[in-house]
């Protein structure tokens, strides 16, 4: 029994338990389970992996393992403030920002596996391991500055709308047929086969930066998870230039589950998955406005204090938030304000879009952040048909996820996504800061409706305003 | 603009300090006549101090727009009186001023007349249509409230007992029996009232869809099977057949026998048909009240002189008074001031201070009686009734709709064009079987059995996922990306390598990666300990987890 039979039988149940890891998060009763076992199972990879390393060592024993450890301690403090930090509002940013680290992290290994088993000629053998190091470098590479634009987009240090250079689609194309030319000149290279490498690298890096930067901010949610299946992808093909199972399952389990949050999400937002990807949505939302744009009519604006009344006066309300309130952090007052109510006997719900916020589930952790229930927190398949039952709606920075042209109007740019029919019950309160439209750039028929009141302001400031009037 | 709040006699007052303010902010010069809150008790000063001015009565009736509570008689009198500016009381009404009350145009054609003769503007709250914008604005939905609530303090000051039971060292009296007839917004709230000082509470409406409303506060509701019409298109009484009505008097008869209380509020169409002839009275025991809410329009009851109490000749009150909303001026006054203020909002899109109304809104359509010299009354009737509000809704859903149709081209048949993406997705989903096939065939058979790994995580993947709570779909996203840190575990195999240059791409590479593991993992579980439990398993259920 050697090193490496023990590592891979221990790799074999890492790999088991990611798989049970992401099961149990599935569901809210199993989720916390599903962290430990997922730590566990990476808490064994890794001692597997630095005996295997240590045993492995072409240099003396210590230096490698001091190397390891510096490099585990660095990962530890910088991961571990990071965690403790982050405002859960920006958790959308945080996570793009490690599938950049994910994305870097298979160039670099792509590279030195390059290195340590440079092409030996001829064999279909070697020739399978160069096409893998080159695959594994690409999506790398597009992750890494995919995942790095959407960063900046998510923390508004890039500009939300799509960048749209002419024939972008074209480009694209262009680049990963240059990928295709360059890995042909790789194979037949031999040992210069560094240069179309690095060429490859630059030609990827420009690509996914491109890729994510036609993208429209509203459309980052779905990014996001697609760039989770790419840095999947990724490790995958690093497993198969390592010849690594584990890497191979991990990797293919990220990227396939990345693949169907994705799909999910397009779906929620009835979009095909493909024009997502090819990015420029919001510019096509704004040229189609006119067709809201002629037809409002007159808004009713309704202040704090009557909001209170309403609420007072009201049996049943449904908290509709979006991305406006992680904008303002209102998450606090606004739990705040829906415990005082359940405690008058009120009943009060949040109903939440799919797509709400900047990240798939984005509102439900910054509602759980400020302690609201989790049962109380619904999806908008088991509570689209209670609106007509709700008095009061409080519509709290959401503009896209409940406008009802996305029903009326055919011609509407978001019509067929399935929204939240807030419209439905018996009258509706509206948070936000001015009259301007929401993320796919489209008028909101649902503001000029006779049982809609806005209250325009910060939502926060509102929110404690109506807290203090009851 | 100016306007003016004068003293109309009675105690209630269309403006409130609290609505003054409100007016003011829209941009207006409110001038309130002295003392015409007193009756509402909203003193001189509380209006100063909201920003209006307080000015003799003649000037407040001399204002670009004046509101009153109801439109004085005197407006009615034809004369060059009427044109004099600044005269004392109502003939001061400016030539083309804007009036705001209630008018009553139904039942006093002369005054619409004359003030249309006046070029005057009339704009009736009690003419408000029965649309749900025009809520807000529902001043006569609001009194009957009012009235209802009303009837039964009134009831409850002539009745010789208390409403609810009480159980006393020198006995127990039993809780007194009030029976509502009509349970409209009126009835309803007569029910809510005599309910919650304690009586027993019976109702009977002819529209058996209202007894639902009618137990949901608190009331038992009497049946009478063969006087029920069918559910009403419209929601409201129409009225009865021979036999209904027999049917529903012999179950009036049966109920106000038993009761000590009868508040009374069925009107069909604006007119009071008789719910209680002379003989139930008869049969009532002395010393019971009755409370006629339709006394306005004649009363219920056949003993009913509206505006008086009366008693019979067995000592039955029957109570016919027409000012019951009158009576509680402070909140009639905020509930009208309210109305009246919806209304100049409505009108003042702008917020300058200038009625601006929009003589084709549904709503203002229907409350004007008198505009330019001409009597508008009563409305075109396609813009009060059920059209009108798919009329004023076409602004919303129905204009897009048909401009879409317009442009039919955007609009994709389900079938046929839904067809094709399918067949190419088919077509693709092969290719990339026939591609990996090849792939795998072409490479070594060590590779084969990575591409076995690799296709059941992927399916194992797809299953595991797909059934993830919209709510985790965070959290899951950062546990896989904290797995897809495993890459570390390529990193660090080559940490060991000779090659300095390739340890130090490992060191980075795995630098990387660590923070990923430790960041993703902590994280999560940070955002995990969030979500928790409402209600009572909160506190044992989550402790332990904790």
């Amino acid at each position: 029994m050697s090193v490496e039979s023990v590592v891979q039988a221990v790799y074999l149940v890492a790999a088991v338990l990611f798989v049970l890891s992401l099961a149990g998060l599935s569901k809210q009763e199993t989720a916390r389970r599903g962290v430990l076992l997922g730590m566990t199972g990476m808490g064994l990879a890794l001692v597997a992996t630095v005996a295997l390393a240590l045993d492995r060592s072409e240099r003396p024993v210590g230096v490698t393992a001091g190397l390891i450890l510096l490099v585990l301690l660095v990962g530890a403090a910088v991961g571990t403030w990071r965690a403790r930090t982050v405002e859960m509002t920006q958790m959308p940013e945080l996570i793009a920002l490690l599938h950049s680290f994910v994305g870097a992290a298979a160039v670099l290994v792509g590279f030195g596996s390059y290195l340590t088993e440079p092409a030996s000629g001829a064999g279909s053998g070697a020739t399978v391991h160069l096409v893998e190091v080159f695959l594994g470098v690409l999506i790398g590479a597009v992750t890494f500055t995919g995942s790095v634009v959407a960063f900046g987009k998510l923390s508004a240090r890039l500009r939300s709308s799509p960048l749209l250079l002419p024939g972008r689609n074209w480009l694209n194309l262009a680049a990963l047929v240059a990928c295709a030319g360059l890995l042909w000149w790789f194979l037949t290279a031999g040992a210069s086969g560094l240069v179309p490498l690095l060429l490859m690298t630059v030609v990827a890096l420009a690509l996914g930066w491109h890729l994510v930067a036609a993208i429209g901010g509203g459309d980052m949610p779905v990014v996001v998870s697609m760039l989770n299946s790419y840095s999947g992808w990724a490790a995958a093909a690093a497993g198969f230039m390592l010849g690594n199972d584990l890497l191979i399952i991990t990797g293919a389990l990220v990227g396939s589950s990345g693949a169907i949050l994705s799909y999910l999400m397009c779906r929620a937002m009835n979009r095909s998955f493909v024009s997502v990807i090819l990015g420029g949505f919001g510019a096509e939302g704004g040229a189609v406005a006119p067709g809201g744009a002629a037809e409002p009519g007159t808004y009713r604006e309704t202040t704090a204090l009557e909001v209170a009344d309403r609420l007072t006066a009201a049996r049943s309300v449904i908290v509709v938030p979006g991305y406006g309130m992680a904008v303002a952090k209102a998450q606090y007052p606004v739990a705040d304000l829906v415990a005082r109510l359940t405690a008058r006997g009120t009943t009060v719900r949040f109903g939440i879009h799919p797509v709400a916020g900047r990240l798939p589930g984005h509102m439900n952790v910054l509602l759980a952040e400020a302690k609201v229930p989790y049962d109380q927190v619904l999806g908008m398949d088991e509570i689209n048909d209670d609106f007509a039952g709700t008095d009061v709606v409080l519509v709290i920075g959401a503009n896209d996820t409940v406008n009802p042209a996305a029903q009326d109007d055919p011609a509407s740019p978001i019509a067929g996504m399935p929204v939240l029919e807030v419209w439905r019950a018996r009258e509706v309160v509206v948070f936000k800061r001015s009259m301007a439209t929401g993320y796919a750039g489209v008028q909101n028929p649902l503001f000029f409706r006779e049982n809609t009141a806005m209250l325009f302001g910060d939502a926060k400031d509102q929110v404690e305003l109506i807290v203090q009037a009851l | 603009m100016r306007i003016g709040i004068p003293d109309d006699g009675g105690p209630l007052v269309p403006a409130t300090p609290a609505t003054t303010a409100r007016l003011v902010g829209l941009g207006y010069e409110v001038a309130v006549a002295a003392g015409a809150g007193a009756g509402a008790g909203f003193p001189d000063a509380a209006y100063e101090a909201a920003g209006a001015v307080v000015v003799p009565d003649a000037v407040a009736w001399a204002a670009d727009i004046v509101a009153v509570t109801r439109a004085p008689d005197e407006l009615a009198a034809p004369g060059p009186a009427g044109l004099r500016p600044g005269a004392r009381g109502p003939d001061g009404l400016r030539i083309g001023a804007v009036l705001i009350a209630q008018i009553a145009h139904a039942t006093r054609p002369e005054l619409v007349r004359a003030l249309a003769n006046r070029g005057v503007t009339a704009l009736a709250l009690d003419a408000v249509p029965r649309i749900s914008r025009a809520q807000s604005l529902d001043v006569l939905s609001a009194l009957s409230n009012v009235a209802g609530y009303r009837a039964v303090v009134e009831a409850a000051a002539e009745f010789g007992g208390m409403f609810s039971g009480q159980v006393t060292a020198a006995g127990t009296t039993p809780p007194a029996n009030v029976f509502v007839i009509g349970a409209g917004v009126a009835g309803l709230a007569a029910i809510g009232a005599a309910g919650s000082l304690g009586a027993q509470v019976r109702a009977f409406d002819v529209r058996p869809e209202v007894a639902e409303q009618i137990e949901s506060m608190g009331a038992t509701v009497v049946r009478a099977d063969d006087a029920a019409q069918q559910v009403s298109a419209d929601g409201y009484a129409s009225a009865l057949t021979t036999d209904q009505e027999a049917a529903a008097l012999r179950a009036y008869g049966v109920e106000t026998a038993a009761a000590d209380i009868v508040v009374t509020t069925a009107l069909v169409r604006g007119t009071a048909p008789t719910t209680i002839t002379a003989e139930m009275v008869a049969n009532m025991r002395p010393g019971s009240v009755i409370v006629d809410l339709a006394a306005p329009g004649g009363g219920n009851c056949e003993l009913t002189v509206p505006g008086r109490r009366v008693v019979s000749d067995n000592g039955v009150v029957i109570l016919g008074y027409t000012d019951l909303p009158d009576r509680m001026p402070r909140h009639t006054s905020e509930l009208l001031g309210t109305a009246v203020a919806n209304l100049v909002q409505l009108g003042t899109p702008a917020r300058d201070g200038r009625l601006a109304l929009d003589p084709d809104d549904v709503v203002v359509r229907g409350m004007t009686v008198a505009r330019g010299g001409e009597v508008l009354w009563p409305p075109p009737p396609v813009a009060v009734s059920a059209p009108a509000e798919a009329q004023s809704l076409a602004g919303s859903s129905g204009g897009p709709r048909s401009r879409a149709e317009a442009g039919s081209p955007e609009s994709r048949p389900g079938g046929a064009g839904a067809r094709s993406p399918r067949i190419t997705r088919a077509v693709l989903i092969g290719l990339g079987a026939v591609l990996g096939a090849l792939a795998v065939a072409a490479s070594p058979a060590d590779q084969a059995a990575h591409f076995t790994v690799l296709a059941l995580a992927v399916v194992v993947g797809f299953y595991v996922i797909s059934h993830v709570s919209h709510a985790l779909h965070t959290p899951l996203m950062s546990q896989t990306n904290a797995i897809s840190g495993i890459i570390l575990v390529g990193g660090m195999l080559q940490i060991g390598s000779a090659d300095p240059v390739v340890t130090t791409l490992a060191v980075l590479a795995s630098a990387v990666a660590s923070i990923n593991i430790f960041g993703g993992f902590l994280v999560t579980h940070r955002m995990l300990a969030m979500f928790r439990r409402g209600g009572p398993r909160a506190g044992a259920g989550e402790g332990s987890a904790r």
